[in-house]
C-alpha cells in the first residue's frame, strides 16, 4: 500500500505510481501553492521537498525535487512537503526564507516563489552554509520577472543565517526555533521508521520474510529517477505497471572495491555521486564538471544507470563514464548476471544490447590512476541547465610528452553516446603536438555524424566537437598545444 | 515599501487562475490545433474523439453563434479555423469532458482534411508575394534623398533580429461558467479583460454588458496575455454559454508555446550617411516585420518599431518603412518593448558597423549624436526634459567608462583564450500608447463607514507591483495608511471599457484616475471638517489619519470624518475618469505628439567570450536609469533588473526556431532557453537619476515596465565586440541572438590568408563587408 506524509498528514493515494506527486498534490489534495511551469523539470515551479529517513533512524534527509517529474510511488515511505508544509510556525508568520524574499523583492508575479521558498528551504536543513551553495540550491528554478538579482541577494542574506545554524548545539531544534520549519519537523523521524517497519512486516507478509529482489519484480517498466522518461511518455507511465528503483537504499551507494575499481549502486543518483568523497578523491574538477549536468532537484531524481538506459546520444552521464571503460553488471528476471561495458550497450539511435527484463544492478569502473588526467567538457546554449549540443570526456596519460593511454567520448555528434574508438587508438604513441592534435581531429571527424538540430547546425557540432577535444588538451597539458597552433 | 502582494506569493497563498476552485459539473476543455501551416481544410473527423471516455461534445466554427473573429486591430483572425487553416498551432476545435486528461485524449483522436498550401515563414518572401498585413508606414523627417550628398561616410547593411517566447510561467488559460439570464462570468488570466469581454460579444452574439471577465492576477505577462489572452477566454466562454456549465481551459505548457505568438522577429535593411565629424546626417531603413498569420497586434507593433527608429539619437534627415508581412506562423505580438527593441537593433547595428568601417568606437559616435533638448524625432515631436546627455553624463562619470574600456583592452592585449568586449547601450522610449484614444483609465474608490478603503481600476496586476502603485497614490491623496486599502480585483462590471495593462502606461493612467478620485473624496471630506468644526477649509489637510488646520490637529481624525459623512449623507464613493492631455497622431502626415514623455538611460555591458569554445559570460551591466521621482524605488529597481534579464536573454540565448513547414522547432523548456540565475551578470548596478520627474507622469515617478529591456541590446554588442577583439577581420553579422553557435562560427572563420599562426593583433582591419 502506497503510503506517505504530506506535510504532517498521512496520505495514502489509490492513484496509479506512475502518475505525478504533482498532480496528487494540487489536485487530489487542493494544495494549490505547488504550480504548474513545464511539467519537463526545467522550471521548477513545481518544487517540493522530499526527506527520506536516513539509516540511523534518527534523522530525516531533505532533497528539493521537481514534483512533475517525481511518480507519486517514489513518495512511498517518505516525507513530502510543500509550501503550505512550513509556515505559518509557532514562531513567526513568515519564516526566515519568506521573510527573506519578500526583504530583497524577490518575487514579482509570484507564481514561480513557491518553488524558490522551497528550494532554499531545503537547502537551509540540510545545505552548506555558503554563498555559493545557497545560491546553487535554487539553480533549478525559473523565474521569468525579477531578473534573479534580488534572489542572490536573498541567497546571500541566508548564507550568512546558516553559519548560525552550523554554530547550533542541534540543527533542527535551531531550525525549528528559528521558524525555518514548523515543531512537527522533530517528529518526523520517528513517524517515518514506523512507515519503514509497517512497509517491512508489509514485504514480509507477502514474501514469507526474504527481501524480494528486484529481479523478483514483474517485468514491466522499471523506473529510476524519471528524469526523462515522465518528460518524453508521461502517458506510458502512467498507463503502465511502474516498478520503482528509485529510493531503494541499498541500492544507493558509491564505494571502492577491493581491486581499486569503483562500484556505484543501481540507483545511485547524481547528487549521490557528486557528493561522494570517494569520487571527489579520485575526480578533483567533480563539482565544476557536474555543475553542468541538469540542476540541483534533478541531480536529486536523476540515476546514473537511467542517464546510460535512456540512451540519449547527448547524456552528459553516460559520456562522462564512456571515457572511463565503465562495466554494467546486467541482472535479468532470473537472477542470471552478465557483465557488459557501456561502449558495447548502444546499437543505434535507443536502441539497447539488454533484453526488456535485464537492469543495470552495478556500475565498475577503474578510476584515473596517478599520471591519468581526466577531463569533461560541455558546451549548450545556456550553460546550466541545458542539453549539450556537444558533450566529450576524455581518460589520458601522458609522459615525456607522448600519449601513453587515451579514452574519448562524445555526445551529440552521432545516433548514441560515442566511444571515439579510433581516435583515441591515433592517439598512442604520439607525441604530443599540435599537428597530432590536428590529426586526432581528422580521425574523429570520421567517426561522428550530427545533424542538424535545435541544438545547432551539424557543421557548428563538428566545429565544436574539434574545439573540444583540443579543449581536454590545452585543459591538461598546455605546455604541449596552444590555441594560435591549432586554428 | 515592498509589494504588497509578496507575503501571498511566498506563502503560496496567492491565487492563479489554476487555483481557484472548480464549481461542481466544470467540464475541461482541450484545444484541437491545425497540424499544417497553411491549407485549404475540407473537414474534421470527429468520431473517434466523440466516442472517447469522458467526452461531452465537440466544438468547431459552426457552433458559434455570433461572429467566428476575433481580431482587435484587423477583422482577419477567427476564433476557430474555417474553411483554410494558417499556421500550425491554429485552433481548430475544441473538446469538452469530464476530466482534462481525457479531453487532451481525445483531442489526439481528431483528424482534419486538409489540402496543403505553399507554407512562407520569411517576411522577405511574403513582401516579395505582396502578402501584407496592412499597406506599409512611412515616417519622414527633413530630406534624406538630398542628404546623401552631404555624408562623408555612408554605410549600407542588413540587421536581424529574432523572435522571443514570453514564458511567463503560468501558461494562458480561462475559467468560464454561466450566470443568469445567459450571461457567462470569465476568468481569465488576461493582460486585457475588456478584448476578452469585447471579442466574447461578438463570437456569443450577445451584449457586452452579459459578458463579466474578472483577473485576479497573472503569472506573468510581458504582452503575452494582451491579445493572446483572448482566444482561451473566448473558447472557454463559448463552451460555458452553449452547454450551460463551468467551462476550464488551461493550455499546457507545450500547446502554448505552439499555439501562441512571440515577440516580432524582423529583418532590415539600413542606410547611415555621417559627417567627417560623426554626425548622423541621414538614415534610411526599411523594416519587414514577421507578422504570422494574422494582424493580432502587428499593426501597433510596427508603428512602434518607427517611433523608435532612431532610438535616442538626433538626426535631422530619416525615411523609415515598415512592413507587416504575413507568414505561416503564428499571430506575432505584443511583447515588452512592442517593436522598439526591433527598431534599435537596427541603428545600433548601423553605428556599429560604421565605427568599424571609420576605425572609432561606437560610444563616440553614440555620443555625439545624443538627442538635445528640442530635438525633434522623425514624428514630430519635440525632446522634452530630455535627459538622454545627462544620463550618459552620469554613467561615464559614476562607471568611469574611458577606464574601464582601458582595462578591456589591457585584458585583450594580456589573454589570448579569453577575450572582452565592452558596449555601451543608450535608450530612449516614448510612454504612452501610440493609439491616442488608448490613453484614458477610471478608477472606482469606495470609502466604507469604518475607514477602510475599496479600490478597482482597470489595472491588471502581473507582477509589475501595480498594485502596490496604487495604493502608494491612494494613501498618498487621501493621507492614510497604507493598510486600510485594498485593490480589488479587475473586473469588467466595476470598470468598464478599459486599456489593456500594456504600454508601460498601467500605473500612469489609472494612478492618474486613482489620484482623481481620491482627491475629490478628499474635497468633500474637507469640506465637511470645515463645516462641522466651522474654521476655514483652506490650510485643512489630512495627514496620516490626522486632520491638521495650518499643520495643527483639530479634533477629528480619519475614522471619525468618514463617520460624520456617511450620516450626513455625503457621497464616500468616486468614479474618476483620466485621459493623458496634449498626446495626439495624425497618420495621415505621420506626425504629431504620441507621447506624455520619454524615459531615458545609458548602460554599459562587459561580456567575455571563450575563444576555443565560443561560450561567453556576460560580466556586468552598470546603468543610469531616468525613473524620474520614483514613488517605489524597491519595485522600480526589480522591474529595471527583470527588464535587463529579459533583454540579455533575446539578444544572447533564447532562439526561436521554426522550420520551413512552420513548425517550431524549440517547441519545449528544455529547447527554448531563458536566463537562468547563472546566466545573470555577477555585476548589475543601477544608478537613479537624479531629476525632478516629469508632471504627466503619477506623482512624478516615470513609467519603468519596457525601457530598461533595451539595455540588454548592449549584451549583443559586447559580445560581438569581444570576437572582435579575438578576430579583427571577421564582422559577424548583425543578427541576434548571438547564440554560443554564431560566436563559435566567427571565431572560427576562414582566415583571409592561409594558416596565419600568430595571434592576431588589436589593430584596426580593413572593413570586411557583413550580410
Amino acid at each position: 500500500m502506497l503510503e506517505f506524509y504530506l506535510n504532517d498528514q498521512l496520505v495514502r493515494p489509490t492513484q496509479p505510481a506512475g502518475s505525478t506527486l504533482l498532480d496528487f498534490i494540487r489536485y487530489q489534495q487542493h494544495l494549490t501553492g505547488t504550480k504548474i511551469g513545464c511539467r519537463e523539470g526545467d522550471c521548477g515551479a513545481c518544487t517540493v521537498l522530499v526527506g527520506e529517513l536516513q539509516p540511523d533512524e534518527q534523522t530525516v534527509r531533505y532533497q528539493s525535487m521537481t514534483s512533475c517529474l517525481t511518480p507519486l510511488g517514489n513518495a512511498h515511505g517518505r516525507h513530502i512537503v510543500t509550501v503550505e508544509g512550513i509556515g505559518p510556525t509557532e514562531a513567526r508568520n513568515l519564516t526566515p526564507v519568506q521573510q527573506t524574499i519578500v526583504a530583497e523583492g524577490g518575487t514579482q508575479c509570484g507564481f514561480c516563489t513557491p518553488g524558490f521558498v522551497m528550494s532554499l528551504t531545503g537547502h537551509c536543513l540540510g545545505g552548506a552554509a555558503s554563498a555559493e551553495a545557497t545560491r546553487a540550491a535554487i539553480d533549478g528554478n525559473i523565474c521569468r520577472c525579477t531578473g534573479y538579482k534580488s534572489l542572490e541577494r536573498a541567497a546571500d542574506k541566508l548564507a550568512a543565517q546558516l553559519l548560525e545554524r552550523d554554530a547550533a548545539p542541534a540543527r533542527l531544534e535551531w531550525l525549528i526555533a528559528q521558524g525555518f520549519v514548523p515543531g512537527y519537523f522533530a517528529h518526523m523521524p520517528a513517524k517515518l521508521a514506523q512507515l519503514r517497519a509497517a512497509t517491512a512486516a508489509d514485504v514480509a507478509a507477502q514474501t514469507g520474510g526474504r527481501t524480494p529482489d528486484a529481479a523478483e519484480l514483474p517485468a514491466s517498466w522499471l523506473l529510476g529517477g524519471g528524469t526523462d522518461l515522465l518528460v518524453q511518455r508521461p502517458d506510458e507511465v502512467l498507463a503502465a505497471e511502474v516498478n520503482l528503483l528509485y529510493g531503494h537504499a541499498t541500492r544507493c551507494y558509491v564505494r571502492e572495491l577491493p581491486n581499486g575499481q569503483v562500484a556505484l549502486g543501481g540507483a545511485t543518483t547524481v547528487e549521490d555521486l557528486r557528493r561522494s568523497e570517494l569520487m571527489q578523491r579520485h575526480f578533483p574538477q567533480l563539482a565544476r564538471h557536474l555543475k553542468l549536468v541538469s540542476s540541483t532537484p534533478i541531480r536529486n531524481m536523476a540515476t546514473v544507470a537511467g542517464n546510460f538506459v535512456n540512451a540519449s546520444p547527448i547524456g552528459d552521464l553516460t559520456i562522462f563514464f564512456l571515457a572511463l571503460g565503465t562495466e554494467l553488471m546486467l541482472q535479468d528476471a532470473a537472477g542470471q548476471q552478465r557483465t557488459l561495458p557501456l561502449r558495447q550497450l548502444y546499437r543505434g539511435y535507443k536502441q539497447l544490447d539488454r533484453r526488456p527484463d535485464e537492469q543495470i544492478a552495478e556500475i565498475r569502473f577503474s578510476p584515473p590512476a596517478a599520471g591519468e588526467v581526466f577531463n569533461f567538457e560541455k558546451v549548450s546554449k545556456r550553460t546550466h541547465l541545458d542539453i549539450a549540443s556537444v558533450n566529450s570526456a576524455a581518460r589520458l596519460r601522458v609522459a615525456s610528452g607522448v600519449v601513453q593511454a587515451a579514452h574519448l567520448s562524445a555526445g551529440g555528434v552521432g545516433p548514441t553516446p560515442l566511444y571515439l574508438g579510433q581516435a583515441s587508438a591515433y592517439l598512442i604513441g604520439k607525441e604530443l603536438t599540435s599537428d597530432t592534435l590536428r590529426g586526432l581531429n581528422e580521425v574523429a571527424q570520421q567517426e561522428i555524424s550530427p545533424i542538424s538540430d535545435a541544438r545547432g547546425a551539424a557543421e557548428y557540432k563538428r566545429l565544436l566537437l574539434r574545439q573540444l577535444l583540443y579543449a581536454h588538451f590545452m585543459e591538461h597539458f598546455p605546455q604541449h598545444v596552444s590555441l594560435a597552433a591549432l586554428v | 515599501m515592498h509589494n504588497l502582494d509578496a507575503a501571498g506569493h511566498v506563502r503560496g497563498e496567492s491565487q492563479y487562475l489554476d487555483d481557484i476552485p472548480v464549481q461542481r459539473g466544470t467540464l475541461h476543455a482541450a484545444v484541437y490545433a491545425s497540424p499544417l501551416a497553411h491549407g485549404k481544410l475540407n473537414g474534421l473527423r470527429l468520431e473517434a474523439a466523440l466516442a472517447a471516455p469522458g467526452v461531452v461534445r465537440i466544438l468547431t466554427a459552426a457552433d458559434i453563434p455570433g461572429e467566428n473573429q476575433i481580431g482587435g486591430i484587423v477583422p482577419d483572425e477567427p476564433l476557430l479555423a474555417e474553411g483554410h487553416v494558417h499556421f500550425r498551432g491554429q485552433p481548430v476545435a475544441l473538446v469538452l469532458a469530464e476530466t482534462e486528461p481525457q479531453a487532451r485524449a481525445a483531442a489526439k483522436l481528431i483528424e482534419a482534411d486538409i489540402e496543403p498550401l505553399p507554407v512562407i515563414t520569411d517576411p522577405r518572401v511574403a513582401h516579395a508575394q505582396g502578402e501584407l498585413i496592412v499597406p506599409p508606414r512611412t515616417f519622414r523627417l527633413g530630406a534624406p534623398a538630398a542628404a546623401w550628398a552631404q555624408c562623408a561616410h555612408i554605410i549600407e547593411g542588413t540587421a536581424e533580429s529574432g523572435g522571443q517566447e514570453h514564458l511567463y510561467i503560468e501558461t494562458q488559460g480561462a475559467y468560464a461558467y454561466p450566470t443568469e439570464q445567459g450571461g457567462v462570468r470569465v476568468h481569465s488570466s488576461t493582460q486585457g479583460p475588456t478584448a476578452a469581454q469585447r471579442h466574447g460579444a461578438r463570437v456569443l452574439g450577445i451584449g457586452m454588458h452579459r459578458i463579466e471577465v474578472d483577473v485576479v492576477r497573472l503569472g506573468g505577462g510581458f504582452g503575452g496575455k494582451e491579445d493572446q489572452a483572448t482566444p482561451w477566454a473566448v473558447l472557454a466562454a463559448l463552451g460555458a454559454y452553449l452547454l450551460r456549465k463551468p467551462v476550464k481551459l488551461v493550455l499546457p505548457r507545450h500547446d502554448d508555446l505552439r499555439m501562441t505568438g512571440k515577440r516580432h522577429p524582423y529583418s532590415s535593411d539600413y542606410k547611415l550617411g555621417l559627417s567627417a565629424d560623426l554626425k548622423l546626417l541621414a538614415y534610411e531603413v526599411t523594416f519587414y516585420q514577421n507578422a504570422g498569420a494574422a494582424a493580432d497586434l502587428s499593426p501597433a507593433v510596427l508603428e512602434r518599431t518607427l517611433f523608435h527608429s532612431t532610438n535616442t539619437y538626433f538626426i535631422p534627415n530619416v525615411q523609415a518603412t515598415a512592413y507587416s508581412c504575413r507568414t505561416n506562423l503564428p499571430p506575432n505580438t505584443a511583447f515588452r518593448g512592442f517593436g522598439g527593441p526591433q527598431g534599435m537593433f537596427v541603428i545600433e547595428s548601423a553605428i556599429a558597423k560604421a565605427a568599424e568601417k571609420l576605425g572609432v568606437s561606437a560610444s563616440e559616435i553614440q555620443r555625439r549624436n545624443l538627442l538635445q533638448e528640442g530635438d525633434t524625432f522623425p514624428f514630430g515631436q519635440p525632446a522634452e526634459l530630455c535627459n538622454a546627455h545627462a544620463c550618459w553624463q552620469r554613467a561615464e562619470q559614476a562607471f568611469d567608462l574611458g577606464s574601464w574600456q582601458q582595462e578591456v583592452d589591457a585584458f585583450n592585449q594580456s589573454s589570448t583564450l579569453h577575450k572582452r568586449g565592452l558596449a555601451i547601450m543608450p535608450i530612449c522610449f516614448g510612454i504612452s500608447f501610440t493609439k491616442t484614444a488608448m490613453n484614458q483609465a477610471r478608477a472606482l474608490v469606495h470609502i466604507y463607514t469604518d475607514g477602510s478603503v475599496g479600490i478597482s481600476t482597470g489595472a491588471v496586476e502581473m507582477g509589475q507591483g501595480v498594485n502596490t502603485k496604487m495604493v502608494e497614490v491612494a494613501a498618498r491623496t487621501l493621507g492614510i495608511r497604507s493598510n486600510r486599502i485594498r485593490i480589488e480585483t479587475t473586473n469588467t462590471t466595476r470598470v468598464a471599457n478599459t486599456s489593456p495593462s500594456a504600454a508601460s502606461a498601467t500605473a500612469d493612467l489609472n494612478g492618474k484616475a486613482v489620484q482623481l478620485a481620491c482627491e475629490q473624496l478628499r474635497k468633500r471630506l474637507l469640506a465637511l471638517a470645515a463645516d462641522e468644526l466651522c474654521i476655514a477649509e483652506e490650510g485643512l489637510e489630512i495627514c496620516d489619519e490626522r486632520v491638521l488646520t495650518a499643520g495643527h490637529p483639530v479634533e477629528s481624525d480619519w475614522e471619525k470624518l468618514v463617520a460624520a459623512a456617511y450620516w450626513k449623507r455625503i457621497n464616500l464613493s468616486e468614479h474618476a475618469h483620466y485621459a493623458t492631455p496634449d498626446v495626439w497622431f495624425d497618420q495621415k502626415t505621420e506626425s504629431g505628439y504620441p507621447f506624455a514623455y520619454h524615459v531615458y538611460g545609458t548602460a554599459a555591458v562587459q561580456a567575455t567570450v571563450d575563444v576555443l569554445r565560443g561560450t561567453y559570460v556576460l560580466d556586468a551591466v552598470r546603468l543610469v536609469h531616468d525613473f524620474g521621482q520614483s514613488m517605489a524605488p524597491g519595485i522600480d529597481r526589480g522591474q529595471v533588473e527583470g527588464g535587463l534579464v529579459q533583454g540579455l536573454g533575446w539578444m544572447t540565448m533564447e532562439e526561436l526556431l521554426y522550420d520551413e513547414q512552420g513548425r517550431l522547432l524549440s517547441n519545449t523548456l528544455s529547447t527554448y532557453k531563458v536566463p537562468d540565475l547563472y546566466s545573470v551578470p555577477a555585476d548589475v548596478q543601477i544608478e537613479f537619476l537624479e531629476t525632478e520627474g516629469h508632471p504627466r507622469a503619477i506623482l512624478r515617478s516615470k513609467a519603468v515596465g519596457e525601457p530598461p529591456l533595451m539595455y540588454g541590446i548592449g549584451g549583443y554588442f559586447a559580445v560581438r565586440n569581444a570576437i572582435r577583439a579575438a578576430r579583427p577581420d571577421v564582422a559577424p553579422a548583425f543578427s541576434a541572438p548571438i547564440t554560443p553557435e554564431k560566436v563559435l562560427m566567427a571565431l572560427c572563420a576562414p582566415r583571409p590568408e592561409a594558416a596565419p599562426s600568430t595571434v592576431p593583433t588589436a589593430a584596426v582591419a580593413p572593413n570586411a563587408a557583413s550580410a
